[in-house]
Formats: C-alpha cells, structure tokens, sequence
C-alpha cells in the first residue's frame, strides 16, 4: 500500500464576516491522498472547496482539525507544493521564462539548475518557442500553461489547482484537461484540482471527492476505475457516463441542482 | 510562378516612400497644429496693431519674440538656471519624501490611522499662504524655493503611491505567499512594480506642479530666479519681457512633462501594448 501524502481529519473552518457573523465554511471534513494520486473536488459554489485548498496549501489558517502532509501539521505555505488558481495572475513585466522561475527566485534555490527545469515544464506544456515573450502576448490557454509550468517548476510534491480551467473556454479546456494528465502520467506528482464541472472531475480523477453546499462536508469519496491513459473519447464511453450521473443524481438528492 | 494578388501588390505599396497626401492622411494632426498656431499668432499680431493697442496691456507677439531673442542673449540663461535648480531639486526632494511615506502608509495600518489624518489636512492649506513662512524659516535664497516646491511636489507622489501599493490583485499576492515568498518579497516583486503606473502619474503631476512651486516661492521673496525676473519686469512695465519669460517657463514646464513620460515609456513598458484600436472607439 502506499503512504499518505496529505491526511485531512474533523477539519472545520469557521469565517467571522465584517458583520460579526458565522460562517460555517467546512464542517468535519475527514480524507487522505495518496503519493502519485490524482484527487478531484466537486461542489457547487460555496461549497468551500477553495477553502479546503487554501488550507491545503498553507495560506488559510484552520478553525479546528488536523491537516497534516507526510505526518507533519500543515501550520503555513510549504516549499514543496505547488499552486496554480483560476486566473494565471502571471506578472507582465516578465517574460515567460522568468514568470515560471518565480517560484525558484522566491525560495532562492539554484537558478542555473531550476532553469533547465524551467525549460523542460515549457515544452511539456508546448511552449518552448515562448520563452523570451510577454504574457499580453499569449492566449488565456498559454498563460494558464505557463502557469501551470511555475506551479511544476520547484519540483513540488503536491500541485493544488483552483479551477485552473474555469476561465477557459469548452475546447481549450478539453485540450488542457488532456495535456494536465499528460503531465501528469509525466511528472508523477500528486494532485488536487478542485472544479465545478463534473465531468472534468470524472476525467481526472483517480478518485473525486463530493462535496455538498454549505457547510461544506464530503458526502462522499468515489472511486473512478476507469483505464490509464484515457483518450478524450473515453468521455463517451457507458462507464464514464455512469460515473458522472451518479454523481449528478447525489447533487440531485442533496437539493444543489445547479451543479 | 505565381502572380501576386491585388492585396500582396497593396502591401508591396506599403513600403514605398508615402505621398504628402498620404501623410496627411495619416497624420491629420500635425498641419491643424500648425495651421492653429499660425491663425493665433497672426490673428494676435494683426489686432494689436489694428486696435493699437497698448504695449503695456498686449505686447504683440514679434515684440515678445524680440524679447524673448534679447532675454536669450542677456541674463535669462542665469535666471532660468536658478529656477530649474529649485523646481528640479524640490521635485527630488518632495517625490523622494511621498514614496517612501506612500509605501510605509501603504504597509502599516497603524501608521495609516495615525498620520494620514495630520497629511491631508497639511494637504488641504493652500501652499501660496505658508510660502512666506516658509521664506521666513529658510531665508531668501534657494532653499526655500526647495522647500516651497517640495511640499506641493509631495502629495501626488504620496497619494498614487498608496493607491498603487494597494493595486496588485489578491490572486498574485495569495500566489506568492502559497510559494512561501516573505512579506518584503511581495512588496519587491509584485506591489512594487504593480504600482509603477501610478507612481508615474503623480511623477507627471508633481513635476508640472513642481515648476508652479518654484515660481510660487520667487514670488514671495527671491534674489534670482525666473519668477523674481517677472516680477522685475512687471514693474517695469515690460509686458513683452513678461510674455517672454512665460515661454521659456513653459517649455521647462512641458520639456520636463514630456522627459517623464519618455522614462514612464520605458519603465512601464508592459502597459501599453500594442493592441490594435476597435473601430468606433
């Protein structure tokens, strides 16, 4: 069996707003990842699904519970993780290049070293001819990918994704969803990407974490047997189908239609 | 071999050297700018001599510029000298002043709420009215005209850094801070560089102001300078000597605008990308 990465148990998260008032953000959220797993998280909105990966990657304090990675308390941002949100937020005044080393800057490891890294993550992601160019000059799909190759470039342990497709629209975002398991397959790093589209969730996933609307608990953890590496006609296929009525009919019967 | 098409002959057209008309065109502008000053200038001349009107009330404009050629060949050189010293020298000192308090009011909360209140209402008493006191306090050479202009030089600086400090998106900072960046590092390398642009507008302002500073503080008490040479001038009834050392004022003033923006140019060289106009906007 292999080891848990991350362990989550009777996590809670509690926001006091301006007005004074609770909000119950994750109630009693209990899951672990396994090294090399792919993890998705569905909800609909306000489920706290960005909640529970802002604690995940150390920039959220918990209400209460334990977070731990490799059996240490997750208490404040890790060298060994990496984040990619919804909108790349590259920095314009850099090229892509230095956009993807920020990471390598920030935690002053070797530049020559991390470069070289750099330049492997830009032509996995299809890049490698954009190097020297400005972010205003790329698509919002190439600015994700650079994204995406900051987010690698440290050679992190844990990629948390925010909805890194959300802003993407419906044929980019099946071309990334594709090109993020083949990074995947290649880089072998353990993920968490959280979404609100189903099937997206089912297509990654190992397994999908169901989350229900406030306050946010998992409703369940299912398991999606579908056969690696999946071709993007495998979203046709009876199986995949099954996976993502299944989780419909559970939003259905949770009262979150809109999911 | 294939024949160029219609569109590939109209790109080759392109490159030959451009038509006057084509230019025209193109660049509408530059003839109505002239064809403006002409009609101002030439209408200006022609009243004061129709009308006959008084030196003293309107020069015409070839006495201003035979003023302005005789200023040029005298002392306006040594005046002007003094002058772009002051307003140079107080912008420095007043812009140096504004960031840095711009960028720890930015920083520190507590700092916020307790010295910001003192700063605007410092803001809000017109600088022509502690002038003299200021003159008082420093004497009546430069220093004073330093001073003067540093205080109108300070606030724009201090405002738009503030504003700009507090621009860079929640994203990027939650980005940097997940990728364990410390709290200077955020400052340095997103607030920072996010806030350029609007440092180099209260850059642009200040300097304008910075010239209005410097004569201000010539005004109320000064042995050189080109806002004490009006004054001399005004006694003297030399309107056109007046009207010339306006000219030479706003060229300091529009030259030093213009070398702002160049700098801005390159600084904030992400801002203006070269997207292509929508029509109709």
């Amino acid at each position: 069996m292999q080891s848990a990465l991350i362990a989550v148990a009777g996590l809670n998260k509690i926001y006091r707003t301006r007005e004074g008032e609770k909000i119950h953000a994750l109630a009693d959220v209990n899951f672990s990842i396994r090294e090399g797993e792919f993890i998705t998280v569905v909800g609909p909105s306000g489920c706290g699904k960005s909640t529970l990966l802002k604690i995940l990657a150390g920039i959220l304090r918990r209400t209460s519970g334990e977070v731990g990675m490799r059996g240490q308390p997750i208490d404040g941002p890790s060298r060994d993780v990496g984040v990619v949100f919804q909108a790349p937020v590259l920095l314009p005044w850099r090229t892509v290049l230095e956009n993807v080393m920020l990471p390598v800057e920030i935690q002053r490891r070797d530049r020559a070293q991390y470069t070289a890294y750099a330049r492997k993550y830009l032509k996995l992601v299809g890049l490698e001819n954009f190097e020297g160019t400005y972010p205003n000059e790329l698509s919002g799909g190439m600015q994700q990918r650079v994204g995406i190759s900051r987010a690698l470039v440290h050679d992190p342990a844990l990629l948390l994704m925010d909805e890194p497709f959300g802003a993407l629209d419906a044929m980019t975002r099946e071309t990334m969803n594709l090109e993020l398991l083949r990074i995947w397959t290649e880089s072998r790093k353990t993920v968490l990407l959280v979404t609100h589209s189903i099937p997206e969730a089912v297509y990654l996933a190992d397994r999908v974490i169901v989350m229900s609307p406030r306050p946010g608990r998992i409703t369940e953890i299912m398991e999606i047997d579908l056969p690696r590496p999946r071709p993007l006609e495998i979203i046709n296929s009876e199986a995949f189908g099954r996976h993502v009525v299944a989780i419909r009919r559970h939003f259905q019967s949770l009262g979150a239609l809109d999911a | 071999m294939s024949r160029a098409t219609s569109e590939e002959y109209e790109l080759l057209a392109s490159n030959r050297p451009r038509t006057l008309a084509q230019s025209l065109r193109e660049k509408p502008e530059i003839p109505l700018a002239i064809l403006l000053f002409v009609t101002l200038i030439g209408g200006w001349e022609l009243s004061v001599r129709w009308f006959d009107i008084p030196k003293i009330v309107l020069p015409a404009p070839s006495a201003v510029a035979a003023a302005l050629w005789v200023g040029m060949q005298g002392d306006f050189l040594r005046h002007f000298g003094i002058t772009f010293y002051e307003t140079i020298a107080g912008f420095a000192l007043g812009s140096a002043t504004g960031l840095v308090l711009g960028a720890l009011i930015s920083q520190f909360r507590l700092l916020e709420r307790t010295l910001y209140p003192y700063i605007v209402a410092f803001q809000t008493l017109p600088k022509v009215a502690i002038a003299p006191i200021i003159v008082i306090w420093f004497g009546y050479g430069v220093t004073s005209k330093i001073v003067i202009t540093a205080t109108i030089a300070f606030f724009p600086l201090l405002a738009n850094t503030i504003v700009g400090l507090r621009a860079a998106p929640q994203e990027q900072i939650e980005l940097m801070v997940a990728f364990t960046a410390s709290r200077w590092q955020v400052f340095r390398l997103a607030r920072l560089p996010h806030a350029l642009p609007y440092i180099f507008v209260g850059l642009d302002v200040a300097i304008v102001l910075s010239v209005i500073g410097a004569i201000v503080g010539e005004f109320v008490g000064a042995q050189a300078g080109l806002g004490y040479l009006i004054l001399q001038k005004n006694f003297n009834m030399d309107m056109a000597g007046v009207f010339a050392i306006l000219i030479v004022l706003s060229a300091m003033g529009v030259g030093l605008h213009l070398l702002v923006n160049a700098v801005q140019r390159r600084v904030v060289f992400w801002m203006d990308s070269a997207t292509e106009r929508v029509i109709g906007a």
